[in-house]
């Protein structure tokens, strides 16, 4: 993939999330809202190696990976407002999208609870004999749960297809990863005899070149890998942080290591042209106000459509209605 | 017709079921090479091979959430979870996950899961093996239930939560594994959701399932003894529950009592008893009661788990208390 599709996607990433801040503000977007802006690389870098019969399981930062492999930004903007036509029929919300024609297993409200779940989708892959692989996403903070380490023994063990993404924001809400783990992450991996890879979370290149490293050995059968991305998230843990566990300054600083502002510079230094950059930008832009607006004017659930959905199967005839 | 033992009855529902559907697998712990600590699943690796049949490390959470997962890519997981009590080491990936996560999804996704959960109490086990967790399952919207009573239930409803669309807590009393019955050689299945009149009788309804039913029809023969025609309910569906068989048996009777195994204190027997009185308030001859365990964790010595842990004498004693209303 071109580093200019990678920047289109990064770009949509960002220009969506600064719009979902402004309309959660606005109180037009229920809910809590976790900001994925300052990771696009990590998203788009991973899942540019996507291919349909892949699966994805993503966290409670979600709308960037799921941007990244390609959901429809007006279900998902429509699903943040709590619509009908979102992607979930506002069922879902921000922290639990599904994408079910994309593979994605959902975004979380549970910190590391994508992780068994992205194992077994790699066993299910396994006893169907289907091809695929299963790209896992978590935060630093999934490195104290327990599913974490049970999860990559389980993939080990059994050599399933599954590419662990550790996205490490340095900070788990507003602790910091050394005050709360006594490991250091590659030993912790290693230990479970799985290929273990970092990145600078900031280029789009490096994090999709070290995931075509992984990727190849698990598309051969090999089990699975782990890639750590270090990253930084730029707004806070929710929209709402006041942010007192960090200095304004080291917020700065590493703003100037913008993963947007590096893809760019990177294209203009190779020739690209800023009227093609800023054509793809205009591009974006009128993709993501449609999707605003469609959003906007798209129709609240019905409410008794909250009945709906939890068995696939009819479970009989309840004449009072509620079980 | 032939007797087989309820273990045997549930282990040729999964050979059956993985002959007839290739998406179909076991895991957990101790089953291929030991068989499955009752025997549940001998001879399964031999027939199905060790991708099929999956012994596992001693890890719940991650067993429960990968069932999942394998579910939403389209294979067919059981997974046994060896004791009902491990249920609670895995209940973010049971509730948080496993049943919430096809609404969650707008119904875009399906969650074909059968979570097998030997329950009840044995022989002294104590505290960590011995509990009956339906109500906690019940209570969390997502999950069908379902308890069967004997071998050939065992059999039909197994098959039928294999096939299921949805997940399914499968709850088999381990006292129940080696009980024998009749079971059809031909293939046949019991749908989920549906209860059974299995004695009739027109003064009152005692309302079962599991292990507990049969104490139920114990209590029934000593009130027949003395002349009371007591009709036997067994529901082995707990969700869905068949409210249409449980309400005309109770009109008919107009007396019920609710017996079962896991604790009285917001039980079934709870909701199965309110939704009687609010339905059939002005048809019903005498308050529906309540029979369960006293409300402590299920002790060891054998004299305080046979106190604690309902017996045919205290659903016998319950019927009489509601018969005595006049």
């Amino acid at each position: 993939m071109e580093l200019l599709d990678l920047y289109r996607l990064m770009y949509r990433i960002r220009r969506f999330e600064e719009r979902v801040e402004r309309l959660f503000l606005a109180g037009k977007i229920p809910g809590f809202v976790h900001l994925y802006i300052g990771q696009e690389a990590v998203a788009v870098g991973v899942l540019a190696h996507y291919r349909p019969g892949d699966y994805l399981t993503s966290t409670h930062r979600g709308h960037g990976h799921a941007l990244a492999v390609g959901v429809d930004p007006k279900a998902m903007m429509a699903e943040l407002f709590g619509r009908a036509p979102g992607i979930c029929q506002g069922k879902g919300g921000s922290m639990h999208l599904f994408d079910a024609d994309r593979g994605m297993l959902g975004a979380n409200g549970i910190v590391a609870g994508g992780i068994p779940i992205a194992v077994g989708a790699g066993l299910g892959l396994r006893v169907l004999g289907r091809e695929g692989v299963v790209f896992c996403f978590f935060g630093d903070g999934a490195l104290g749960r327990g599913v974490l380490h049970e999860g990559l023994n389980l993939a080990a063990l059994w050599r399933l297809p599954v590419l662990f993404v550790l996205e490490n924001n340095r900070y788990a809400s507003t602790t910091g990863f050394a005050e709360s783990h006594a490991f250091r992450v590659p030993a912790l991996v290693t230990a479970y005899g799985v290929p273990y890879l970092e990145a600078d979370g900031t280029d789009v290149e490096q994090v999709y070149g070290a995931t075509a490293e992984l990727l190849s050995g698990i598309r051969m059968g090999r089990g699975p890998a782990f890639l750590e991305a270090h990253t930084y998230r730029f707004k806070g843990h929710y929209v709402g942080d006041p942010e007192r566990y960090r200095s304004r300054q080291e917020v700065e600083e590493a703003r100037r290591r913008d993963p947007l502002a590096n893809a760019r510079g990177k294209l203009l230094a190779s020739g690209v042209a800023q009227k093609e950059l800023e054509d793809l930008e205009r591009e974006e832009e009128e993709l993501l106000e449609e999707a605003v607006a469609f959003a906007e004017r798209s129709p609240w659930p019905d409410p008794e459509e909250a009945l709906t959905d939890l068995f696939a199967e009819p479970v009989g005839d309840y004449p009072w209605g509620e079980g | 017709m032939r007797e087989i033992t309820f273990a045997e009855a549930t282990r040729e529902a999964m050979e059956e079921e993985m002959a007839r559907d290739p998406r179909v697998f076991l895991m957990g712990e101790d089953i291929a090479k030991q068989g499955g600590i009752f025997g549940q699943f001998k001879g399964l690796p031999e027939r199905f091979g060790l991708e099929r049949v999956r012994d596992t490390p001693i890890s719940e959470p991650t067993l429960v959430g990968a069932a999942l997962g394998a579910a939403l890519v389209g294979a067919r997981p059981v997974l046994d979870i060896h004791f009902a009590d491990f249920l609670l080491l895995a209940m973010d990936e049971l509730a948080n996950q496993a049943a919430s996560i096809r609404y969650m999804s707008g119904g875009k996704l399906r969650v074909p899961l059968v979570i097998r959960a030997p329950d009840g109490a044995i022989r002294s086990a104590g505290a960590h093996h011995s509990k009956s967790l339906e109500a906690l399952f019940l209570h969390l919207p997502g999950f069908k239930v379902v308890a069967p009573a004997t071998p050939k239930d065992a059999k039909g409803l197994l098959k039928s939560a294999i096939r299921s669309e949805d997940p399914v807590l499968y709850l088999e009393h381990k006292a129940l594994y080696p009980r024998k019955g009749p079971v059809p050689e031909e293939e046949y299945l019991v749908p989920l959701g549906r209860a059974e009149v299995i004695r009739p009788g027109r003064d009152l309804t005692l309302i079962s399932y599991s292990l507990t039913l049969h104490k139920a029809l114990e209590a029934a023969e000593l009130l027949a003894g003395e002349g009371v025609q007591a009709e036997v309910v067994d529901l082995k569906t707990l969700y869905p529950l068949d409210w249409d068989t449980l309400l005309a048996s109770v009109e008919r009777t107009g007396r019920a009592v609710v017996a079962h195994e896991g604790w009285r204190f917001l039980g079934p027997g709870a909701e199965i008893a309110a939704t009687l009185e609010e339905r059939l308030w002005e048809k019903l001859k005498a308050p529906v009661a309540r029979v369960g365990a006293a409300h402590v964790p299920i002790p060891f010595s054998p004299p305080l788990e046979h106190r604690v842990l309902p017996q045919v004498e205290d659903i016998l004693k319950a019927a009489k208390e509601v018969l005595a209303w006049r």
